[in-house]
């Protein structure tokens, strides 16, 4: 029914809106161009850095000035969520992904994270470790790191 | 094999898939980890506006203390003089007091300390000496006789008095100034910062820059030891008046609570000095006429050769008062307005005295302007309203201590009490606003929202490089906005929850390039990971959420049902999420904060009888007391208490039986609640805190705090 969609589009359209506002500052319909990445994934998507740098293309202004417009976010932003694009990872693909490249592989976190094709910068290298490692066996307990993470799902 | 340098192909192959392998691996952990640190940075502003709007919001329960008041004068005719006494004096609750008969009453030569008491012995003039011993005392928990603490008032009043409106500081005689923000009672705040950067002394000056009172546990040992630094080194320590170095805003945040605690036979006294200290605070610092240093801003009126002249000592509680033609005769009628603030046309028209203005509809909140025009003009008319019934059955005014000053000087200036009042009221009270401008603050009720534009003004008019102030709490403890031309700086740390937010303090050399120190003085904070820190205060956040939505009830339902037209018992989440923003008016992201408070749902629809239950569940258990009562209570908790604390005029903390009848008599007519005199004797005895014929306020406020829930709603009641 053409009303009932219309219904689940202005939902989401509201979504967006609220998620966006949480970051705007200074009440102008803009946020910082920094702050793309958290607001898309909070709305649910699992976007990889160059997924979200093809979205920051389409949402950017011809001069980049550093700040996004929610009229342009908007509509770019709902076609995802209605396409249902950067969907999640299900959870035993992200076990067997720590498997193969901590296990499997005689690889150190450190080099396979930073050396990746979307490499971690020295903050989220930092802020992981912190929280993944296990001080006491100076280990990476993977499955209570995945727990954790998943955990706060919708 | 050959050598180490080397690999066969089938086995570089093998090696280069695994590598691949890998990294792919990598990333996909890597996208897991992104998501998660972005959901924990929305999480952490959401609980972040919770706070905040909470917080303001509850400065609007002035607004309603007011309509309470109107509607009293409007519908309650005193049958007989017990019952005129008691309205009559919830709006005069303050004593005029001459200087000399502040003195006697505040007397403390007469006090006897006894040999028993191993607490700092302060003699005047104190000496840094005095000072260490008062810190360490501090730290161990240890109280200041109240002989100590009314010879310091005593001493500091004669000090400030002295002192100017807006204090001057020059870089070159001490290097560097420190400025601080807000400390709000949290001395560990002030030990950090002492700490950190070293004490007051003649080369290191200070300034402090308000709201040292209120909602931490510590007020008075804040003031305590500010005040002997301020004796001790008075070229080098300044303070400003805050918005709540105001005896109104302490009887509703907790300073007067404080200061009746801690000091159970003298405490009356203290108060007493402290309102009158308040009132002597300077308003403003400038640093080598450079820096404006004022606690809450500026507004398109504000004018610097006005505050420097006005007598700032006339503002007890920065309240309008009364508006007469040059009279020197200020008397205190004060009303009970506490925080709610409104800035007064000089041009109103008087309202008709005859009739009682009811107020207008409001309009809606969403329309700022039109919602502040029709806040001014209603507050406005009932104020008048209720003072001129006031006035007729008050007592001839008597001169006051402030009577000292000569009727020629007042002749001088041309200034109304209006106008200067609002000076005070705008650098007390506004707030900066990323838009240009400048509107009424009818968040706070007081002051006003100021652009950059005003901002570029004041600098050029008075050849300033940039405003310094506080009265707003910041993530990061400071921040800048208007071009880096208004810096905010904010000292109490963990504000709102531990970990909520860092406090600083920022130095200024003979360059005036700010330099920040930020810090988190709790030693919980240090041992928790980000996850937990924002864990914590968002459970903080959202308890104090379920709270509001609880007292919300009645209202709640009735939204719901609006959206359920077919009565099935569920709305759609989205219909959830209008319904409760049209209820609460919070402005919050309702659709981002769903799930921390809707748990259930069946088919993204919500049951909202079973979640109301629920969130009912977390109260304590008052199932004697009707629901509808009880609502009433939670919503207007804090009006009840400032309404308590005024009538308990000799501040002990306890009501009389009879005084506790009246209000809640005259507030459930008001609220419309049917309260039987049998349905308040059953509320009192059902809470079982009745002594000597005697309440203690404090007990039966407590008992309406939201219980910490030890188990997550997730799990079902068993039925």
């Amino acid at each position: 029914m053409a009303s009932r969609k219309d219904g689940a589009v202005a939902e989401i359209e509201k979504k967006i809106i609220e998620a966006f506002e949480v970051f705007d500052h200074e009440c102008n319909k803009t946020v910082d161009v920094r702050e793309i990445g958290s607001i898309v994934r909070s709305l649910g998507c699992f976007p990889t850095e160059a997924e979200l740098h093809e979205l920051l293309a389409k949402v950017e202004e011809e001069e980049p000035t550093g700040y996004i417009n929610l009229e342009k976010f908007l509509p770019v932003m709902t076609k995802v969520l209605l396409d249902r694009s950067y969907q999640p990872i299900p959870e035993d693909v992200l076990l067997h992904a720590f498997e193969v490249s901590l296990k499997r592989i005689f690889i150190k976190t450190k080099c396979l994270f930073c050396l990746s094709g979307e490499p971690f910068t020295e903050e989220e290298m930092e802020d992981m470790l912190s929280t993944a490692l296990d001080p006491e066996t100076n280990t990476v307990r993977y499955r209570d790191y995945i727990s954790m993470m998943i955990v706060d799902e919708t | 094999m050959g050598n180490c340098t080397s690999l066969q192909p089938l086995q570089f192959r093998r090696l280069a898939l695994f590598l691949s392998l890998a990294f792919k691996a990598a990333v996909l952990i890597q996208q897991w980890y992104r998501r998660y640190v972005a959901r924990l940075e929305m999480r952490r502003r959401c609980t972040w506006r919770i706070f905040q709007s909470i917080e303001y919001a509850c400065e609007q329960d002035q607004i309603k203390l007011h309509n309470f008041f109107s509607y009293l004068m409007d519908h309650f005719t005193p049958s007989s003089s017990k019952e005129r006494d008691f309205i009559s004096r919830m709006f005069i609750s303050g004593e005029s007091f001459k200087e000399a008969e502040l003195e006697k009453y505040c007397d403390y030569e007469s006090m006897e300390v006894p040999d028993s008491y191993t607490g700092p012995r302060l003699s005047f003039p104190l000496l840094p000496d005095h000072a260490t011993a008062l810190l360490e005392a501090f730290k161990q928990k240890q109280q200041l006789h109240a002989r100590y603490v009314l010879n310091l008032l005593h001493e500091t009043r004669k000090h400030l008095k002295q002192l100017p409106n807006i204090s001057h500081v020059s870089t070159c005689y001490s290097e560097e100034v420190t400025v601080c923000g807000d400390l709000h009672g949290q001395l560990d705040d002030l030990f950090f910062i002492f700490y950190k950067n070293g004490l007051p002394s003649p080369s290191k000056s200070y300034v402090f820059n308000g709201d040292f009172v209120d909602r931490g546990k510590q007020s008075l040992e804040i003031l305590i030891i500010l005040f002997t630094f301020l004796l001790i080194y008075p070229k080098e320590v300044h303070l400003n008046r805050g918005n709540h170095e105001d005896h109104m805003v302490n009887l509703r945040y907790g300073f007067a609570k404080e200061v009746m605690q801690k000091y159970k036979v003298h405490g009356k006294k203290i108060l007493k000095m402290i309102q009158n200290v308040f009132c002597w605070l300077p308003l403003a610092t400038l640093i080598d006429q450079k820096v404006l240093i004022i606690h809450g801003g500026i507004s398109d009126t504000t004018d610097l050769d006005m505050l420097q002249k006005i007598q700032r000592n006339k503002f007890i509680s920065v309240l309008r008062g009364k508006k007469r033609k040059e009279s020197n005769k200020d008397v205190e009628i004060q009303e009970i307005n506490g925080e709610s603030k409104v800035e007064a046309e000089s041009s109103e028209s008087e309202s008709d005295l005859s009739l009682s203005p009811q107020p207008r509809p409001a309009p809606s909140i969403t329309n700022r302007l039109e919602f502040s025009k029709w806040l001014r003009q209603t507050v406005q008319e009932q104020i008048e309203w209720c003072r001129q019934l006031v006035d007729s059955e008050s007592e001839p005014e008597e001169p006051t201590y402030s009577s000292v000053v000569s009727l020629t000087e007042l002749d001088a200036q041309c200034w109304t009490h209006q106008e200067e009042w609002k000076q005070i009221l705008d650098i007390l009270w506004s707030d900066p606003m990323p838009q240009e401008g400048c509107r009424v603050n009818t968040v706070r009720g007081g002051g006003c929202y100021f652009g950059p534009d005003v901002t570029d003004k004041i600098l050029e008019k008075y050849n300033l490089q940039f405003l310094i102030r506080s009265h707003e709490c910041k993530h990061e403890g400071y921040e800048f906005c208007h071009n880096r031309k208004v810096l905010t700086i904010f000292s109490a740390s963990n504000y709102y929850e531990i970990g909520s937010n860092r406090g600083a303090y920022v130095k200024l050399g003979p360059d005036l390039v700010p330099h920040f120190v930020q810090y988190q003085a709790s030693k919980t904070a240090h041992t928790l990971t980000m996850t937990q820190r924002i864990s914590r205060v968002e459970e903080s956040a959202f308890r104090a959420l379920r709270e509001k939505l609880f007292a919300h009830t009645s209202a709640l339902i009735s939204a719901f049902k609006a959206y359920d037209k077919d009565n099935t018992g569920k709305i759609s989440l989205s219909s959830w999420a209008m319904a409760v923003e049209s209820v609460l008016h919070l402005g919050l992201p309702w659709r981002m904060l769903r799930p921390q408070l809707v748990r259930s749902t069946v088919d993204g629809m919500l049951e909202y009888k079973s979640w109301l239950d629920d969130l009912a569940m977390e109260q304590r258990s008052q199932e004697h007391i009707q629901s509808s009562l009880l609502e009433v209570i939670y919503r207007n908790r804090s009006n009840l208490e400032t309404i308590f604390r005024i009538i308990d005029r000799d501040h002990s903390g306890l009501i009389s039986f009879e005084e506790f009848r009246q209000t809640w008599k005259l507030f459930s007519t008001h609220m419309n609640i049917e309260l039987t005199d049998d349905g308040i004797d059953d509320l009192v005895r059902s809470i079982d805190f009745n002594k000597d014929g005697n309440i203690d306020f404090n007990e039966f406020l407590e008992a309406f705090r939201l219980v910490k829930q030890s188990q997550p709603i997730l799990f079902q009641r068993p039925r």
